[in-house]
């Protein structure tokens, strides 16, 4: 039976009523009594130099409180990056500045040059438009092979090229590579493109500052999945503030999806003009604003080798990438290909020789960081796909061929840095074949044909590396941060708890899945347990959302602090029954003297400890309250298999999809239905991505997916229902609730399921020239390689 | 600076207004209901949706000068009148239809929008209904699902919740 409480219930969720009635309380819902607004004047051109910026008709329009543009931030910091990545050769990636508004240059379209604060937002943007640039436009660099070349525009006059960083990982020594691939009986070449995406929260980027000059106190409300992480770097970094005069407020959050855990220029913006202009500022972006200010996700190009023995079994890998960084530096670029990426080229697979080659390079676009999946699902795509292409050479099947490589004995070691604690590939398979109906899909394909249709099955597997990070693992790759996480319990006097967490919930359900765990180690009511999140002033310091580690890092955390509680909890219970706590058994929320039937509730214990007339003062404190910070021993690592079915309309390259089915294995599962509802988006993100959405420049770098009308978001009609399973479970090993994070493997496991079934489509109707075909898989693309 | 009128969730409303202040604009800034959300500029994600006079609207894309004199329900008069949530509110919250919950309220007005002219839809029909709402989350597969158990059909057999 399933449950209907506490851990692995399907708890319907609380924060629901607030949305579903409008009474949710946004960034942009928020507003400051006197607040002034601010609209940025954004570069239209890719580079440019800026020979003058003429403010002075702007300035006399009505309503104008202020105009900024660079030369007001030359005594502040720019915005940092926080992971230093080094090269092959031992020397540190080239970092070039990143000012909060241009100084000198702009570097791609959107780069901020002026902003304007008035008394109303139309009045701001009226003021912009008087505003006169004196550009000089420059070339601009946007395609990676050419940036590259000696001689190319640099993006940074003051570095020496526009090669951010060349790494290198696995198996250094190119000749024992090479070696490797000479002795190998076959070997799969596959050269593709992981499009540059735009991760599109629905909820545009907001930010709202005040200060007080009486206390000399700030607060700013921002869109931000990590709001502790914002404090740190715009008060360390940027503005020179002291933290504890800086409340930093993430209310509910409209979706983040990775781009909303950077620090951005807006936030420091409004910081420091709220003090400036002494009024709160307000900035609501636009989604075009959105389209050339947030970070961008993927652009990678790769070349991928895989080769084979006689037998079939995988030797030797070998990619060689080069990752788009855009014009600057975004908080966590830098790790994105490297330690999100190359260490996850084993995939689900032993193979013993492994090179990853990255090549990181400036160009003249948008930042691009970490989107939902982070590097995963470029390691995941190329390998999955190159897998493909080698099972269509040899002829064999690609589970069959997949089953025969997988890694069977755990822990394992993978040739890239890893070791996988745990998994079950061929269980979790085996949970996709019949969720999949793997056996009725030569039916279905026969079906399509009699209607004239393609039927492609696509299969793949994956694995991704979560719960980031063992702190002094990532510090020694680079990380400038660590990356444990925090949990205050504080146990109200009649019972009820309030749960302080850095974790920050943006659509993932953690005002209803962290109750869940509290009250069943309690055994109380999931009603009496109520998490805060989104507020320095409120929570402990915790690194926030993403790389699916809220439960993971944080939810440990939290276990860590119950279990503190449970403990002194106990002592004040033996105080109350004259036992020893040794003795006292805690359970549905009230703790009893073992093998006796003396008995005290949850309630009474709680109320002794806030008042404490009988109490054990000698030996503890008064109160019931806990921190813990949990720093994870390992990664976690989630995997799965996904299968994807597809009718190709021959007639147009029309793709379909028409049944996805997930098995993924994440452990222990606190909520099935959010661990439903994170594969279903991340599939939906998957399929996106593989069919529709693609965020283009042209040669001059001019944007030309700045909105919805010309980037092709996924809709209701694009996706199938997805069939999901997720009863394969080998718990983590090294985290007290055995779970490994499930918030990002939909985007990174269903990519290649798609497009493995277009070419499976396309050679089931005797197109066996069509190898491969780039994302998004479009029409006219799939029309294109029908054509030969 | 013009006037303007409307009935709002059954009360009377008015306001000066800019020429250029669009439905959403005043419903958020001017009446403070902002259970209406703005996602884009191009009238296409559909977070805004709101009812004019009984039709689905996207606030974003009519002047409150338009909406004068008309009868506007936004996401905040959708509730029973116990508070309780109503029908659709209820399937979403049974299924799963939401989790940012910020392109939700665009959801739920197009949902009893769809409901009122086609009280059975199929699944093509829904879907299809909301190519004007973009949901980055859900993957649509429980907005879906919440639409069709709100219209009273029985859900059980799509896979999983």
């Amino acid at each position: 039976m399933p449950k209907d409480t506490g851990i692995g219930a399907a708890k319907k969720r609380r924060e629901d009523v607030r949305f579903l009635t409008g009474a949710g309380n946004y960034t942009d819902d928020i507003n400051v009594r006197g607040q002034a607004y601010v609209h940025f004047l954004r570069s239209d051109v890719a580079h440019a130099k800026i020979n003058g910026i003429d403010t002075s008709a702007a300035a006399a329009m009505p309503g104008v409180v202020r105009i900024f543009t660079g030369a007001d931030f030359t005594g502040v910091g720019g915005l940092p990056c926080g992971w230093q990545v080094t090269d092959r050769h031992g020397v540190p990636m080239q970092e070039p500045p990143h000012p909060i508004l241009a100084q000198g240059k702009v570097r791609h379209v959107g780069d901020p040059i002026a902003a304007v604060v008035a008394d109303t937002y139309e009045q701001a943007r009226d003021a912009a438009e008087a505003i006169v640039l004196d550009l000089e436009e420059l070339p601009a660099v946007v395609n990676m092979g050419a940036a590259l070349k000696d001689g190319a525009t640099k993006v940074h006059d003051d570095l020496t090229s526009n090669l951010c960083y060349d790494w290198v990982l696995g198996q250094t020594d190119d000749a024992a590579v090479q070696a490797a691939f000479d002795a190998a009986a076959h070997v799969t070449t596959l050269e593709l493109t992981n499009q540059r995406l735009v991760a599109n929260p629905m909820e545009p980027r907001v930010a709202v500052a005040e200060y007080s000059r009486g206390t000399e106190d700030y607060t700013l409300y921002t869109t931000s999945q990590n709001p502790h992480v914002i404090r740190l770097l715009m008060c360390a970094f940027v503005l020179g503030l002291p933290e504890h005069k800086v409340r930093v407020v993430a209310p509910d959050v409209g979706g983040g999806f990775g781009t909303k855990i950077f620090h951005y220029a807006e936030e420091a913006f409004v910081t420091f003009a709220a003090k400036a202009c002494n009024r709160p500022v307000k900035w609501t972006a636009s989604r075009s604003e959105a389209f050339m200010s947030d970070a961008q996700g993927r652009d990678h190009v790769t070349k991928i080798e895989l080769a084979l023995d006689a037998d079939n079994n995988f030797v030797a890998l070998r990619t060689n990438t080069m990752a788009n960084m855009g014009a600057y530096l975004s908080t966590f670029s830098s790790s994105v290909p490297t330690w999100l990426h190359g260490t996850l080229m084993a995939g689900n697979y032993r193979t013993p020789v492994i090179q990853v080659n990255v090549k990181a390079v400036f160009t003249n676009t948008v930042p691009v960081d970490a989107y939902r999946g982070a590097g995963r699902p470029e390691a995941t795509y190329q390998l999955e796909r190159v897998i493909d292409k080698a099972a269509r050479e040899l002829g064999v099947d690609p589970i069959k061929l997949r089953r025969q490589n997988f890694i069977t004995e755990f822990p394992y070691d993978t040739p890239v840095a890893l070791t996988y604690d745990t998994g079950d590939y061929n269980g979790t398979m085996d949970k996709l074949e019949v969720a999949a109906d793997i056996v009725g899909f030569a039916a279905r394909r026969a079906e399509s044909e009699k209607r004239g249709k393609l039927r492609g099955l696509g299969v793949n597997c994956y694995i991704e590396a979560c719960g980031i990070a063992p702190s002094n693992i990532v510090g020694m790759l680079g990380a400038r941060a660590g990356l444990y996480d925090a949990a205050t319990v504080r146990v109200n006097a009649t019972g009820s708890i309030s749960v302080m967490v850095g974790a920050h919930s943006h659509g993932q359900g953690h005002e209803t899945a962290f109750p869940q765990v509290v009250a069943e180690m309690i055994g109380i009511d999931e009603s009496m347990v109520e998490i805060v999140h989104g507020d320095t002033s409120k929570i402990p310091f915790g690194m926030g959302t993403y790389g699916s580690r809220s439960l993971a890092v944080c939810g440990s955390a939290m276990v860590r602090a119950t279990e503190k509680i449970i403990n002194k909890a106990k002592k004040i219970a033996a105080h109350l029954m004259e036992a020893s706590d040794t003795d006292i058994e805690l359970k549905d929320g009230r703790f009893t003297v073992a093998g006796t039937d003396k008995s005290v509730a949850w309630g009474d214990v709680t109320l002794t400890a806030y008042v404490p007339h009988n109490f054990p003062l000698t030996e503890i404190e008064p109160g019931l309250e806990e921190t813990a910070f949990y720093d994870p021993a390992n990664f976690t690592y989630p995997a799965g298999a996904y299968a994807c079915e597809v009718e190709v309309d021959p007639e147009t390259g029309k793709v379909t999809v028409e049944r996805f089915a997930a098995a993924d294995d994440f452990g222990n599962i606190i909520n099935p239905m959010i661990v439903d509802g994170q594969v279903h988006g991340g599939i939906g993100q998957g399929i996106g991505q593989a069919l529709l959405e693609s965020c283009v420049y042209d040669e001059n770098g001019q944007l030309l997916t700045g909105s919805y009308m010309d980037y092709a978001m996924p809709r209701a009609d694009d996706v199938p229902f997805y069939a999901v399973d997720h009863s394969s479970q080998t718990p983590c090993t090294h985290n007290p609730l055995g779970v490994k994070g499930c918030g990002e493997a939909g985007a990174i496991g269903s990519p290649p399921a798609v497009v493995n079934a277009v070419i499976d489509a396309l050679h089931s109707g005797g197109m066996t020239h069509v190898a491969h075909i780039d994302m998004p898989v479009s029409p006219s693309r799939v029309w294109s390689a029908m054509q030969g | 600076m013009p006037q303007v009128s409307m009935t709002v969730n059954g009360k009377a409303t008015s306001g000066t207004v800019e020429g250029r202040t669009l439905l959403s604009g005043y419903l958020r800034d001017h009446l403070g209901l902002t259970g209406t959300h703005v996602g884009c500029d191009t009238s296409q994600c559909g977070a805004c949706v709101v009812h004019v006079n009984g039709a689905a609207v996207k606030s974003c894309a009519i002047l409150a000068l338009e909406a004068d004199g008309a009868d506007v329900a936004t996401i905040e008069g959708q509730a029973n009148a116990d508070g309780s949530l109503n029908v659709i509110q209820q399937a979403f919250q049974d299924h799963h239809g939401l989790q940012c919950g910020f392109c939700t309220p665009g959801m739920v007005m197009s949902a009893a929008a769809l409901l009122k002219e086609n009280p059975k839809p199929t699944e093509r029909d829904v879907r299809e209904y909301l190519e004007g709402n973009i949901c980055r989350c859900t993957g649509y597969h429980n907005i879906v699902k919440a639409i069709m158990a709100a219209s009273g059909q029985d859900v059980t057999a799509i896979a999983a919740e």
